[in-house]
């Protein structure tokens, strides 16, 4: 990709961040936002783009980092252009481990390691679904496997809940439709260790992505160790697609999106593709939060809504193409 | 040289072994052609020598070295190979997809070096891929596909080349052309295996050829020893002329 697009890109994801902290109930101007990020402005400010506002936009950045970074490493591995978390389940049994350590009062950092336990029984339940059908090479089979995984997740969900408070249920309920609303520098600091460590193997893995897009044989022909290598991309997608369900719960479709929008940018190696879609993930979700929080005020959207809301006419397209 | 000694391969649920102590040599500086009807084995080679499946007994080796102790990489910077089929799903340029062929040679972190880069380019240059570099793989007609793909076997290297049914997909100029490759790969003094069903124009280009039969080698030697009615026909169960 061009120096230039990289710059686009950077720039396009500062200026929607400084929007992002900008919007909201109390609308504040640019100079008033900027001085506030570097500690100048009256106390309420201060605290409103410090406290509130600021890791708001940082959660929102991260979960949109990554899951296009999943994506990316899901549609690689899988050869399947319409892979993503979300829609293999993976996100859905990360929810369901999340939850469980939710109801036994699991520690803050421990909640990403549950959530990765719930994410592998997805991917390994979507996988072992979608082979047993014959119909490896049809990429549709393994997204309604994953369809289904989700499914069940949800069923498991609601079976945890049936006997809980009225207000974690709603909690639950809120965090299931995926929301950057409870946004803490802690939650954040704990993401973005985990997203580092997921990420920096992923992108380490970049050139492996690049053969085994080939398919198993050719990625074989060029020295790549095709088992360990792909179950390496299945663990490390699925911790960094869990980390973010642990941090905000279920936000569909941006590992779908994001990396086809990086593609036609003109990122084609996988490893500059995870790093764009790094940028473009997070550009995307800053955004989508700031619709959540504007669209029908007082009144908030779940992220994860607004988000399906612009993924789910893609997917459509998507589909239609392969048909 | 590639080498193939005793190998035996038993899929999963299948009672008899795809292959069953096949020994064949594909020397270096010549052309050598495994045919044979469907089901009798040949991909399997290739499956085999990839570690794609794995053997029950037997070895293989290139040039000289038992492939069991070496890495993957290490086989990849001696063996280059075109699989029977490949599609790229996600759209690259012919040359980014010619220049994946030097991965075995790259470190994960490091750039392309003056040798990857004059590779690739030789590469395409032989391969006349040159013309249609910029574009993009799922824009190629067929035969500039299997082109682009024959591009990135030599941007690879090696001292071997193996081609599985590298001319299924392409017309006969096509085909001819892809032969015209392969011919040159020998003549430069590579071992060449090449997997075909096409027995007019494997006959016309190999040097040595060997006959699969339902895993077992039924004979192997130069051309005329193999392309014999008497001996193709119990094989293909089909009168043949030749």
């Amino acid at each position: 990709m061009k120096t230039s697009r990289w710059i686009i890109l950077a720039v396009t994801l500062v200026a929607v961040a400084v929007v992002a902290v900008m919007l909201g109930t109390i609308r504040f101007g640019v100079n008033e936002s900027l001085g506030a990020l570097f500690g100048r402005g009256d106390e309420t400010t201060l605290f409103v783009i410090r406290e509130l506002r600021l890791p708001r936009v940082v959660l929102a950045a991260l979960i949109g980092a990554g899951l296009g970074m999943s994506g990316v490493a899901l549609q690689g591995v899988l050869r399947n252009p319409l892979a993503e978390p979300y829609l293999l389940g993976v996100s859905g049994g990360a929810a369901v481990g999340a939850v469980v350590a939710m109801s036994l009062g699991v520690a803050l950092a421990l909640m990403p390691i549950a959530a990765f336990g719930g994410a592998l029984a997805a991917v390994f339940i979507a996988l072992t679904v979608a082979r047993a059908t014959h119909t490896r090479g049809d990429p549709r089979v393994l997204v309604m496997a994953g369809v289904v995984v989700g499914a069940f997740a949800n069923a498991a969900i609601m079976v945890l809940m049936a006997n809980a408070e009225a207000s974690t249920v709603r909690n639950a309920v809120w965090w299931m439709m995926g929301s950057a609303a409870n946004a803490t520098w802690t939650q954040n600091a704990w993401l973005a260790l985990y997203l580092a460590l997921g990420g920096g193997v992923l992108v380490a893995l970049g050139r492996s992505i690049d053969a085994l897009a080939l398919g198993e044989d050719s990625a074989a022909g060029l020295g790549i160790d095709v088992e360990r290598t792909t179950r390496a991309l299945y663990l490390t997608a699925s911790l960094v697609a869990a980390s973010t369900v642990a941090a905000a719960g279920l936000v569909g479709f941006v590992g779908l999106v994001v990396p086809h929008i990086a593609r036609r940018l003109g990122a084609t190696g996988h490893r500059a593709l995870l790093m764009s879609s790094a940028l473009v993930g997070a550009t995307l979700v800053i955004a989508a939060d700031v619709l959540a929080r504007v669209a029908l005020p007082p009144a908030e959207l779940p992220l994860g809504a607004v988000t399906a809301v612009l993924g789910v006419p893609f997917f459509l397209v998507m589909l239609r193409r392969m048909a | 040289m590639i080498a193939f000694s005793g190998a035996v391969v038993r899929y999963p649920r299948q009672e008899k072994p795809a292959l069953d102590g096949v020994s064949l040599e594909a020397p270096a500086g010549g052309i050598t052609a495994v045919v044979g009807p469907n089901g009798s084995g040949k991909s399997t080679l290739v499956r085999a020598l990839l570690g794609r499946v794995a053997l029950s007994s037997g070895t293989i080796s290139v040039a000289g070295s038992g492939t069991a102790q070496m890495t993957r990489v290490d086989i990849a910077r001696r063996v280059a190979v075109v699989t029977q089929r490949e599609e790229a799903v996600f759209p690259i340029s012919v040359r980014e997809y010619v220049a994946l062929g030097r991965l075995p040679h790259r470190g994960a972190w490091s750039a392309a070096a003056p040798d990857d880069k004059a590779a690739v380019s030789s590469a395409m240059e032989a391969t006349e891929v040159s013309s249609f570099a910029d574009r993009t793989v799922d824009e190629l007609s067929g035969g500039e596909w299997q082109r682009a793909r024959f591009a990135r076997a030599l941007a690879q290297g090696g001292d071997a080349l193996v081609a599985d049914e590298p001319t299924t997909f392409l017309d006969v100029a096509h085909a001819m052309a892809v032969f015209g490759v392969l011919e040159r790969l020998a003549r430069e003094g590579r071992a060449v295996l090449l997997i075909s069903h096409d027995l007019n124009l494997v006959a016309r280009f190999a040097h040595r050829l060997v006959l699969l039969d339902r895993g077992t080698v039924a004979a192997a030697g130069s051309v005329d020893d193999v392309m014999r009615a008497d001996v193709l026909e119990p094989v293909y169960q089909w009168p043949l002329v030749v």
